[in-house]
């Protein structure tokens, strides 16, 4: 039943999206095209899904395992932003004659700028209590604005007219071409792999299950002896190396540069990703296939239809919504009850209180 | 002194679209319901409320339609949560996700757009005051309503049935319930008045506080109204000192910039978000203190005769 949800969720989606785009005087069947068939035509098409879906995808990984851990991080976005500068920092480094294996350096150094971005998340809970809500939300202004100093400080290409840029990196801290005129890279097929190790984790390890009871029931946890402060910095640290994998693969895949337009706002949309595929690493594959889909087909009604490029957001966002609402009407059983008798009682009450 | 009077003033007129806020979600938490979707909320009533006063030319009837904007956000957010049961923290962040997109998607148009509102003048004759003219009262008349709402929030909480039975449904809703109270309903108002403050403070934002409308212009302000009401253990009177405290922080950057400080601007914007960290750490290292202050059935479902 749970897997209809998401079905059901994406029905009542466009279904709204086909009334908003009659209200907005759009032909809706050539807007859905826009987002669900004209992305797919073409292998440029299918290599841009690849393109948006993997850092979604692995984010989100992180997220899921997270909140199974019962720990919301929130900041997915600012560990993506620290990935992308700790990778561009090590891709600083790299010259003309650096070997390709240098790359390997560029991604760990992403995922430990995630990790240690969110260790800030799980030291401040841990030590002193503060709510990651909050302080994970904080950290992505502070880590957008510490981006902004770099490349308009101490990072600017000293040639780059003065644009907030860093210089061009190296091809050697880059991903090599996986097929050659296609955007799509090495980053794809590590996220599918990433998947399954996600997929084994959650199912079939000791310390994933460990996480998992933890998240769900505290006072069992406590009694098997499971130590909730090691659930949490094990979510944060996975789920902050996964979102600085995915920054540090953007940098060393399609950008090959730092600029101030890196963070683009897949942190938060893995959030959706990860709830919309159920927290499960291969509902995650699909719901974050989805999701770059809006995003393509967002780019799409832009450019052919003159449709703002929120229009994708907006979509996210519905897409959360009505997966939130369907749960309930799937998990639970619809009964028309009558009312009557129980008012009889309370005004019975209320009149034997006005007696007295 | 010149120099002070003016942060005094700018630290007000931050302040207002934080206590405002923070006041609204206060109410909500009152009555059981966190609401993260504050910056959604605060998203869309500044784009609505910008567009209203670009036709209107009256910052007031901008107020009205951000109340309005957020007032309807906030029902759907309360529909969810509270009849459907929804994860209160999933269904305020898909608020916020979902806000951040429509308000972004309706603000197309108003990008470039000034406004052309009437000059706040402040109080008539308090104004012309020395040194406390400018520091206090040239600002917009809806800076002091908010003081006298954060007071009268105050006294209603303590003292009055509507703050009683306000604060029954965040500490015990099963005892409302038994007195025969309509908790849903009357969370769903709480949700509803709450939502629409945040509207007003969204208003404010792109009216009167910037006026302009920039994509993303609220830039985590909700989310520190949020941790506001937690820092003020969901005290009214605390919310509006921490939000002036806080309206003071963001001021500061720029008048320490204007002072001629040497310092990266990126350095100095990132001072609130930081002190909110700061005073989270703070407030939340004795975890007994927070759970004396928080209301009992705060982010819990409530159903009925269960």
């Amino acid at each position: 039943m749970a897997l209809l949800t998401p079905l059901f969720a994406l029905a009542l989606t466009v279904a709204l999206g086909v009334a908003l785009f009659v209200l907005l005087e759009i032909d809706p069947a050539k807007a859905l095209r826009m987002f669900f068939v004209e992305p797919l035509k073409t292998a440029q098409g299918w290599s841009e899904l690849g393109v948006k879906a993997t850092p979604l995808v692995l984010i989100a990984l992180g997220l899921s395992v997270c909140y199974r851990a019962n720990v919301w991080n929130i900041g997915a976005e600012g560990q993506y932003i620290f990935g992308a500068i700790f990778a561009s920092g090590v891709s600083l480094d790299a010259n003309e004659d650096t070997s390709g294996a240098y790359v390997i350096a560029v991604l760990l150094a992403g995922i430990v700028g995630g990790m240690l971005w969110s260790a800030i998340v799980a030291f401040l809970r841990d030590r002193f209590h503060a709510n990651e809500i909050l302080v994970s939300l904080m950290l992505v202004y502070v880590a957008e604005l510490f981006l902004g100093y770099l490349v308009y400080g101490p990072w600017k290409d000293p040639d780059g007219f003065n644009f907030p840029q860093t210089i061009t990196f190296a091809s050697g801290a880059g991903l090599p071409a996986m097929i050659a005129g296609y955007r799509v890279h090495w980053g794809a097929p590590l996220a599918l792999a990433v998947v399954v190790l996600a997929w084994s984790f959650i199912f079939h390890s000791f310390a994933g299950y460990r996480l998992q009871v933890v998240g769900m029931a505290p006072a069992a946890a406590r009694y098997a002896g499971f130590s909730a402060r090691k659930s949490l910095w094990a979510a944060l640290s996975i789920s902050g190396g996964l979102a600085g994998l995915a920054g540090a693969l953007e940098i060393a895949g399609p950008l090959d540069q730092l600029t101030p337009y890196v963070p683009v706002g897949y942190g938060f949309a893995a959030i959706i990703v990860a709830f919309v595929g159920r927290l499960h690493p291969f509902g995650v594959v699909f719901s974050g296939l989805l999701m770059s889909l809006f995003y393509i087909g967002g780019e799409l009604a832009q450019s052919r239809l003159g449709l703002p490029k929120a229009m994708s957001s907006v979509f996210q966002g519905i897409l959360l919504f009505t997966l939130l609402a369907c749960d309930t009407f799937v998990n639970h059983k619809l009964r028309l009850i009558r009312s009557a008798p129980q008012r009889g009682v309370t005004r019975a009450l209320e009149a034997k209180g006005a007696a007295q | 002194v010149n120099e002070l009077g003016a942060l005094i003033a700018a630290t007000l007129n931050a302040g207002t679209v934080l206590a405002l806020a923070s006041l609204g979600l206060l109410i909500n938490e009152r009555a059981g319901v966190v609401n993260l979707g504050a910056e959604g909320i605060m998203l869309i009533s500044a784009v609505t409320g910008f567009a209203t006063a670009v036709r209107t030319d009256s910052a007031w009837t901008a107020f009205a339609a951000g109340a309005l904007a957020g007032a309807i956000m906030s029902l759907m957010f309360a529909w969810l949560v509270i009849w459907l049961h929804a994860n209160q923290y999933a269904a305020g962040l898909a608020m916020s996700l979902f806000g951040a997109g429509v308000s972004a998607f309706i603000g197309v148009p108003y990008t470039q757009q000034k406004l052309s509102l009437a000059p706040v003048t402040g109080i008539p004759l308090l104004r012309e005051l020395p040194f406390f003219g400018p520091a206090l009262f040239r600002q917009h008349a809806l800076v002091y309503l908010t003081v006298a709402l954060a007071f009268s929030l105050s006294w209603s909480l303590q003292r009055s049935r509507t703050g009683l039975v306000l604060r029954a449904l965040g500490e015990s809703p099963e005892s409302a319930h038994a007195l025969g109270y309509p908790v849903q309903r009357l969370r769903l108002l709480a949700v509803v008045v709450g939502g629409a403050l945040c509207g007003v403070a969204g208003a404010y934002l792109a009216t009167i506080y910037t006026p302009l409308w920039v994509e993303g212009m609220v830039a985590g302000k909700g989310f520190i109204a949020l941790a506001l009401t937690t820092f003020a253990t969901w005290r009214p009177l605390r919310v509006l000192l921490g939000a002036y405290l806080f309206g003071g922080v963001t001021m500061l950057q720029f008048h320490l910039q204007g002072l001629g400080v040497q310092i990266a601007s990126q350095w100095l914007s990132m001072l609130p978000y930081l002190v909110t960290i700061f005073v989270l750490v703070l407030i939340s290292q004795k975890p007994g203190f927070i759970r004396v202050n928080m209301p009992a059935s705060l982010g819990k479902v409530f159903v009925p005769g269960s």
